[in-house]
């Protein structure tokens, strides 16, 4: 079940190395990067149909496209490594187990944008992991791999710098994130009405996922026919998916899109804890669309399959919820989370997720009513689109699913 | 009038984040992050120290250092332990630890405990979901925790102190 591209090495001894690292095939994708021109090995991306792991899922080559050509200003290429979704614990084993894979990802990114400084903004609880992987830029930049040149051999400059956030869920948002990274606040940016790239001080810049940025050496080494030969049509290659709750193996797992979801709780992840019985999971992140055990049956993990049951993938970050638990306090849990964290810019949110927090209180205190239940959905309704991120619409989607879909678990608090 | 400097040593560290972003603006949570590190906490005086480096006015690094969760804004204790409430934490039984926590040292989550030794904090989702339930311990993971695990560490604090 198991498909290991981008944790191949995880499982090796010091695997995050330089040493073990270059034993174990790192780096060796850049002698055929620098026979490829910066277009073809965009072209190359665009054709494996990679697509961002950090939970849009939004295609990876395309985005690089948007780039502008022969522009005299610098171009910089962001790694987003904020990963705060709740059930998301995947990038962090990437920093920990193979912080060279993501260099090396970076340095093929890097070439095809024309970037020369790649800026890796890491959440700021993950203390360890960013001193890890600076550790593996200063052996990088030793050994002479990045630098004043690639290998000590192609004409190419690159920086890398870390940069440690300050808490804030906001900043996993693309453009909240330059916002921190430019000194202020993460406020999310207003979206230009086209397609266009990012800019970071005025400057052309592209944001990717950690994950998205470690498949990209196998892909300039194997060509896209070596990773569409993984996934489905149109969700092609691997992905690291996450388990966790009441379950025997939580953990971090690697596999092809495509599989069942009920196999994966059963199978790497182990089933539920001994005694224990499923009632529902949220997919990807506790951002997305609660699925019930009869939901969970049927669920394929991949893009399209997801959408088509009326919930998302996400960061394949699998929350399972036992049957021992009230789908109230679930949701309470998560409000409580999202007032927290919502950045406070825009009313309907700032606002809406601190009324939902209110609501479930009066509700779980034995005081709310069923009418309370249609507020919620109100209050949801005036969320969803009407904010400049989607934090507010992704609350809708969690909130709304819970209330609709376990109606009977709220009227338990229901006096009359 | 300010009372508040970097060491020598942090001055280098810096000079250094200045030379690594197009703008010295970038450095804004760079340099919060070593007023944190030398002080334990960031104080008014240090905001407005920081507003000179960068150029800035002091309430654009207030609103900044506020915005962020993981900047203390007033003196907390030796050993701070910050405990996921989050989802997955909390359907592994993160209410026990913080039961257990609240219990043994005799504190509320926000509060300090009265000999400056412990702070303890309920953050929202550390990312260590799969080690459910964990806290960090001055930044430090301690993850898969039992009530035994706990007591071990809370006992080495008290030791080291």
């Amino acid at each position: 079940m198991l498909t290991k591209i981008v944790s191949k090495n995880f499982d090796i001894p010091n695997s995050h190395t330089l040493e073990v690292a270059l034993a174990n095939g790192r780096y060796s994708s850049i002698d055929k990067l620098f026979s490829m021109t910066p277009d073809e090995v965009t072209a190359e991306v665009t054709a494996s149909g990679l697509r961002g792991k950090g939970g849009g899922g939004a295609a990876c080559g395309p985005k690089w496209e948007l780039m502008p050509k022969n522009d005299p200003r610098p171009a910089y290429l962001i790694v987003n490594g904020d990963e705060s979704e709740p059930g998301t614990f995947k990038d962090r084993q990437i920093f920990q187990y193979d912080p060279h894979l993501l260099i090396e990802g970076i340095i093929c990114t890097c070439y095809a944008i024309n970037a020369h400084h790649a800026y890796i903004y890491i959440r700021g609880e993950y203390k360890f992991f960013i001193d890890r992987v600076n550790a593996a830029i200063k052996e990088a930049l030793d050994a002479k791999i990045i630098g004043e040149k690639i290998m000590d051999k192609y004409d190419f400059k690159l920086d890398i710098t870390v940069h440690r956030g300050g808490g804030a869920y906001i900043c996993g948002e693309k453009s909240a994130l330059i916002e921190s990274l430019e000194g202020k606040r993460g406020h999310p940016r207003l979206k230009p009405a086209g397609k266009e790239c990012e800019w970071f001080f005025d400057n052309p810049a592209t944001v990717n996922n950690v994950e998205t940025i470690a498949s990209v050496p196998n892909i300039v080494e194997n060509g896209a026919a070596g990773y569409t030969k993984y996934g489905t049509a149109k969700s092609p290659g691997t992905m690291l998916f996450a388990i966790s709750g009441p379950v025997k193996n939580p953990g971090v797992y690697e596999m092809a899109y495509g599989n069942k979801m009920i196999d994966f709780l059963n199978i790497l992840g182990g089933g539920m804890l001994e005694g224990k019985k499923l009632k529902a999971i949220i997919p990807g992140g506790s951002s997305c669309p609660i699925l019930t055990a009869d939901e969970v049956q049927r669920a394929v993990l991949d893009y399209e399959s997801m959408w088509d049951i009326g919930s998302t993938l996400g960061t394949g970050g699998m929350i399972v919820i036992d049957e021992d638990t009230s789908m109230v306090d679930v949701a309470k849990n998560l409000i409580e989370f999202y007032h927290h964290e919502s950045c406070g810019q825009c009313t309907p949110c700032r606002e809406g997720t601190g009324w939902i927090d209110k609501i479930l209180k009066k509700i779980l205190k034995g005081d709310g009513s069923i009418e309370d239940l249609n507020t919620i959905l109100d209050v949801c309704s005036t969320m969803n689109g009407k904010t400049v991120c989607v934090f507010a619409p992704a609350v809708k989607d969690i909130i709304e699913s819970i209330v609709k879909k376990f109606p009977h678990e709220f009227n338990i608090y229901f006096k009359n | 009038m300010n009372t508040f400097n970097y060491t020598p040593e942090n001055e280098l560290k810096f000079q250094e984040y200045v030379t690594r972003y197009p703008k010295i603006d970038s450095c804004m949570l760079p340099a919060l992050w070593l007023v944190q590190e030398q002080e334990g906490w960031v104080s008014p005086e240090a905001m407005v120290y920081v507003a000179d480096k960068l150029g800035k006015t002091p309430i654009q690094v207030y609103e900044v250092a506020t915005f962020y969760t993981m900047f203390n804004l007033k003196p907390i204790g030796t050993y701070h332990i910050e405990l996921c409430k989050t989802l997955s934490c909390r359907l592994c039984g993160s209410q026990k630890i913080k039961d257990h926590i609240k219990q043994t040292i005799g504190i509320e989550a926000g509060q300090t405990s009265q000999d400056g030794v412990f702070h303890l904090s309920e953050v929202e989702c550390m990312g260590a979901c799969g080690g459910a339930p964990m806290f960090a311990l001055n930044g430090e993971y301690h993850e898969k925790l039992t009530i035994q695990r706990v007591d071990e560490l809370i006992k080495e604090c008290k030791n080291a102190n």
